[in-house]
């Protein structure tokens, strides 16, 4: 049965607790099952995410009213969420913001929460599968979305929840945004295993993160690299932390010496430290590396999640078959997304590539089977977590009229240009027309771009001159 | 440079603000950009400015402009 039907049969269970609210799954079960009554018909929800009660049962209720829903950033910028409501048309629209919204009437309400509908009958097909949308890199602002459907989220939950042995006494603490999909993970196998979820936004740097955990006895929670960069600064090893059971990291390279100083503190304070790899477009996780081995293979993100399998490819599209020799990532298994969107008229479409994922990452694997990313085959970054596509930086900036090149490591985009006047055109551009942080980029003046005798931009050079 | 022009800097270097902004209601909790990265940022850069190393409680109580000052007065950062 999919996790998010019939939550009677642990009704004592506490569910969701935020701030001084806890609800139990019986309570749940009746909010969910107020909330389906106020869907007519199957028509696309956009739902603005929030670690709240009300994010998660709304969300609930819409896979449980098979309503298909676009999750969107809090933070959106105004501009991006008014182009995304051009492209996809959604009748219904969940949010929790005061602020009218053009083209929609508020229709009803749910606590916090605002049910706004389109004030235009919209109609058009919407495949019977298609049940969540997500956005790609969340942060260059793109309207690109991925397409899951209902069977990739039920089985990546259980694939999830079998390797991380997620049980009903679990309790996970959300460090994570709701419509990313590594925060909606956690969501999906706590649901799933009828576990406790304590739903905030706080950080490391907070007490009130150390407090809930202690509190509540959190056994889990998990992060990015920038994550486990806070936890290392604010001493985690010497927290109040003997609650947890496990950790998990995902969102890009942990780097060697984290990687390494998290596994063996992890291990003297008998957590299970489990490094994981995934994107969006195989719904969350394609691997894991299992807490034993992870002294044993630091820097490596494992091996595929049960019930999926990964190989390798060389450039003429041979399957490599000795280890040590690097190729392109290919993951298989029903998590592998329905494909993209551009519109809602995409919102139709089946499966456009089977259950067979390329998934740009150069990989290798070693005598044991154990894969390590070792480059990518697309020029993209990971910014605190999230996939920039330095083409879409490139077009983004062309599009604003600055004419710039994007390079960069993960957590430093660099963005060069060639005149002193573009340079503050640049980072406004970026800071207002995209979501990248001001901390994970730069925008350098450069006399000029270095190319080779058939025009193409050397990058590496680029960068080295920086 | 003093410590207060230094202090003031790298307020307007991290969270990309005009000295004028610098006031009793620069607060975390008003500040956009003064998330858990800013936060991470602007710690580092005071400590590696002042060459001092906040504990784990001066660093999570850090969360506004004119309380940052009496945290560093502290570590021997003087602001007269």
């Amino acid at each position: 049965m999919e996790f998010w039907k019939d939550f009677s049969e642990a009704s004592d269970k506490v569910a969701l607790i935020e701030d001084e609210k806890q609800i139990k799954y019986g309570q749940l079960e009746e909010m969910v099952n107020q909330l389906i009554k106020k869907y007519d018909n199957r028509k696309l929800a956009f739902l603005v995410c929030t670690n709240t009660i009300e994010s998660v049962a709304i969300y609930l209720s819409l896979l449980r009213a098979q309503i298909p829903v676009v999750l969107i950033n809090e933070h959106i910028e105004n501009e991006l969420l008014a182009q995304l409501i051009d492209l996809y048309k959604p009748f219904y629209f969940w949010d929790n913001r005061s602020e009218e919204l053009n083209g929609y009437h508020k229709a009803d309400s749910f606590e916090r929460y605002n049910l706004r509908m389109n004030q235009e009958d919209i109609d058009y097909p919407i495949h019977e599968e298609l049940g969540v949308l997500l956005t790609t890199s969340g942060s260059t602002g793109s309207p690109k979305l991925v397409r899951q459907s209902y069977k990739n989220i039920q089985s990546n939950t259980d694939s999830i929840v079998t390797y991380l042995n997620i049980t009903d006494s679990d309790c996970a603490l959300t460090t994570l945004p709701m419509h990313y999909t590594y925060g909606l993970s956690i969501i999906n196998t706590h649901i799933a295993q009828r576990a406790t979820l304590v739903l905030t936004n706080a950080t490391p740097m907070q007490k009130k993160f150390w407090s809930l955990i202690a509190e509540h006895k959190v056994t889990t929670f998990g992060g990015v690299p920038y994550t486990y960069e806070m936890l290392k600064r604010v001493h985690f090893f010497n927290k109040d932390i003997d609650s947890l059971r496990y950790l998990t990291q995902a969102g890009g390279r942990l780097g060697v010496d984290l990687h390494k100083e998290f596994a063996e503190g992890c291990a003297d304070h008998n957590i299970d430290f489990v490094v994981m790899y995934g994107q969006t477009e195989a719904t969350a996780r394609m691997s894991y590396l299992p807490p034993q081995k992870t002294l044993e293979k630091i820097g490596s993100i494992g091996i595929a999640i049960p019930n999926g399998k990964f190989w390798l490819i060389d450039e003429n599209e041979n399957v490599i078959s000795e280890p040590e020799i690097a190729g392109e990532l290919i993951y298989q298994g029903e998590n592998v997304t329905m494909g993209y969107a551009q519109s809602f008229a995409d919102l139709n479409l089946g499966y456009d590539n089977g259950n067979v994922l390329h998934t740009g990452d150069v990989a290798k694997y070693d005598k044991e089977g154990y894969f390590y990313i070792v480059g990518r085959k697309k020029r993209f970054l990971k910014i605190y977590g999230n996939r920039i596509n330095l083409d879409e930086v490139e077009k983004i900036l062309k599009q604003k009229g600055v004419d710039a090149v994007a390079c960069g490591k993960d957590d430093n985009l660099k963005v060069c240009v060639l005149q002193d006047a573009d340079k503050t055109k640049a980072e406004e551009v970026l800071l207002n027309n995209t979501n990248i942080p001001r901390f994970g980029m730069k925008v350098y003046v450069v006399n000029e771009i270095p190319r080779n005798s058939s025009g193409k931009i050397m990058y590496t050079e680029l960068e080295n001159s920086l | 440079m003093n410590n207060l022009e230094q202090y003031d800097e790298i307020f307007m270097e991290t969270f990309g603000v005009e000295k004028s902004a610098l006031n009793e209601s620069f607060i975390n909790e008003n500040v956009d950009a003064w998330d858990s990265i800013g936060h991470m940022n602007l710690l580092a850069e005071l400590e590696e400015a002042f060459d001092i190393t906040l504990d784990d409680d001066d660093l999570m109580n850090f969360e506004s402009y004119e309380g940052g000052k009496d945290i560093l007065k502290k570590y021997g950062v003087n602001f007269d």
